[in-house]
């Protein structure tokens, strides 16, 4: 995409977030959504453009009443609103729409008129690696790590301590499900849930949703919020079997999203202010520190334990207290995104000082997909 | 022994020769036919040479052999298993990886040694044979 051509004018979550029993996911998506377009004072006939991952673009469109002229169904996991913005920057650029609604919603906790997790017997994933026992993402996203703290030294108490800092984070954000201090010890002494990993080193199961609108920076300017301008995007996939990754210490679809975002923005790793990545358990930061080049190979362990990533720390990262204290319904992209928009319009709970660019990676399904989008509220 | 059952796989036409081999006590794995390709062993199995995309594949039986790559130790309950267990992935000696459990030996990380040597041992779960591992030289 042109760097700064497209923005976001719209971000908002649902009204309550963390137990919400009284609305299914297709009612989350529309809080969201509403939410979203009352925040730029849009109706829903004004949106021209759906995209959607859960519900289909269908059932989403129907339910708000839109009619639109592009929509985009991408599901490759928590990431795939990353993927949204990308292609939503693409389509209104190419002009086959000129306002689009991202919406996610899901009931996570609550589990109202949600669906069951689990890969086909008849799928590579389940004959190659569901008969030998992953029952879910923490014992099957947790699988490489062991093979990363062999090769690189990253010890039990630096993995700790990404749950620590972030708990700090939470702690200035009223909004986050956890919020009371914790310590490494804390965290080890927790519930081993898989080993190497403690429960405080795994996401929450929430309920929640969350709702972007874009359209182009032309006119953004008459909105009354201030844009949030997309100025490089990213997006890869590596596979849906996590004992096939080319290798289990990186994430090829990090390394591809990520230098595809950076070079779409001409920035480097010191122009950025804010950063987010998706924290479904506590090796994601650790990754994605490393695959998108913010620290060298095998240094982010070490980056996280001497305090560069908390409060006050050269790179703030995920300030809303991430995945593991703030939330995580299940897909949990939407909110890393909320956060940097709001980071990035200066109104964040845990406000970074004078943040300008906001880097915002999501992973999909357990290192299957990657997306990337980098934010700034300065047109190019 | 009245526990729920584990998942087991529904093999499909591509990749039933790999399920027939455990059955008959061997791992099978495919590399490609093409004399310009470096025909390197693949997994898991597909009709073509995911290298090279030539649909002149071989099967053939693999030695069994390999490293303890990486696991979890699960501790909570999964149908079919008894927690805590060990899932794994194994890297074979022909280069492939793939994940499956860890038998004849305790499943803590005291005893499950990153880069332990492996072989493969064949587990009859009725309709299909399932291929784990344990300590190379069946010693645990
Ligand atoms: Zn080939």
């Amino acid at each position: 995409m042109k760097p700064g051509s497209v923005a976001i004018v719209g971000a908002a979550e649902t009204t309550e977030m963390g137990l919400i029993p009284d609305l299914s996911v297709i009612g989350l998506h529309a809080d969201a959504a509403l939410n979203a377009l009352a925040d730029c004072g849009l109706k829903p006939s004004d949106i021209d453009g759906v995209a959607t991952a859960g519900a289909s673009p269908t059932e989403t469109a129907h339910y708000l009443g839109i009619t639109p002229t592009w929509v985009d169904g991408t599901a490759v996991g928590g990431c795939s609103f990353m993927l949204h913005v990308r292609h939503a920057a693409a389509a209104i650029n190419e002009g086959l729409c000129s306002t689009v609604l991202i919406t996610h919603g899901e009931s996570g906790r609550s589990r109202v008129g949600a669906g069951r997790w689990g890969p086909a017997p008849a799928s590579l994933q389940g004959q190659f690696e569901t008969p030998f026992g992953p029952s879910g993402p923490p014992s099957t996203f947790t699988v490489p790590v062991l093979r990363y703290m062999q090769d690189f030294g990253l010890t039990h108490e630096q993995l700790a301590m990404v749950a620590v800092v972030q708990r700090e984070w939470a702690g200035m954000n009223p909004r986050a499900s956890f919020r009371d201090p914790i310590t490494v010890d804390d965290v080890l002494n927790s519930r081993m849930i898989a080993y190497p990993f403690h429960l405080l080193e795994c996401c929450l199961v929430t309920d929640g949703g969350g709702a972007l609108i874009m359209t182009s920076a032309d006119r953004a300017k008459d909105f009354p919020t201030k844009p949030v301008y997309i100025i490089g995007t990213g997006e890869s996939v590596e596979t849906p079997m996590i004992s096939q990754m080319e290798d289990l210490t990186t994430s090829k679809a990090f390394r591809v999203s990520g230098k595809k975002a950076f070079a779409e923005a001409g920035i480097s790793h010191a122009d950025v202010d804010h950063l987010m990545i998706y924290d479904a358990f506590a090796h994601l930061p650790i990754y994605g520190l490393e695959d998108l080049g913010f620290v060298g190979r095998g240094e982010a362990g070490a980056f996280i334990w001497e305090g560069n990533s908390r409060p006050g720390g050269k790179l703030p990262l995920n300030t809303n207290g991430g995945g593991l204290s703030y939330m995580h319904s299940g897909m949990y992209g939407m909110y890393a995104l909320q956060e940097s928009v709001r980071q990035v319009r200066g109104i964040a709970p845990a406000q970074v000082p004078g943040a300008k660019i906001s880097v915002c990676h999501g992973v999909g399904g357990m290192f299957g997909a990657a997306g990337t989008i980098i934010m700034s509220n300065e047109r190019p | 022994m009245s526990q729920p059952r584990k998942p087991l796989p529904s093999p499909t036409p591509e990749t039933q020769h790999f399920w027939d081999g455990t059955k008959a006590g061997e791992l099978r794995l495919q590399r490609c036919a093409e004399p310009a390709c470096n025909r390197a062993p693949y997994f898991p199995p597909r009709p073509f040479c995911p290298a090279c995309g030539s649909r002149k594949v071989e099967v053939f039986a693999a030695t069994g052999r390999g490293t303890l790559h990486s696991y979890v130790i699960n501790h909570r309950p999964a149908p079919g298993f008894e927690a805590p267990y060990a899932i794994a992935v194994v890297k074979l000696d022909e280069g492939p990886r793939l994940m499956t459990n860890i038998v004849d030996i305790e499943q803590t990380p005291e005893a499950l040694v990153i880069d332990m040597p492996l072989e493969v041992t064949f587990h009859d779960a009725g309709e299909v044979t399932l291929p784990y591992f344990r300590p190379a030289g069946g010693a645990a």
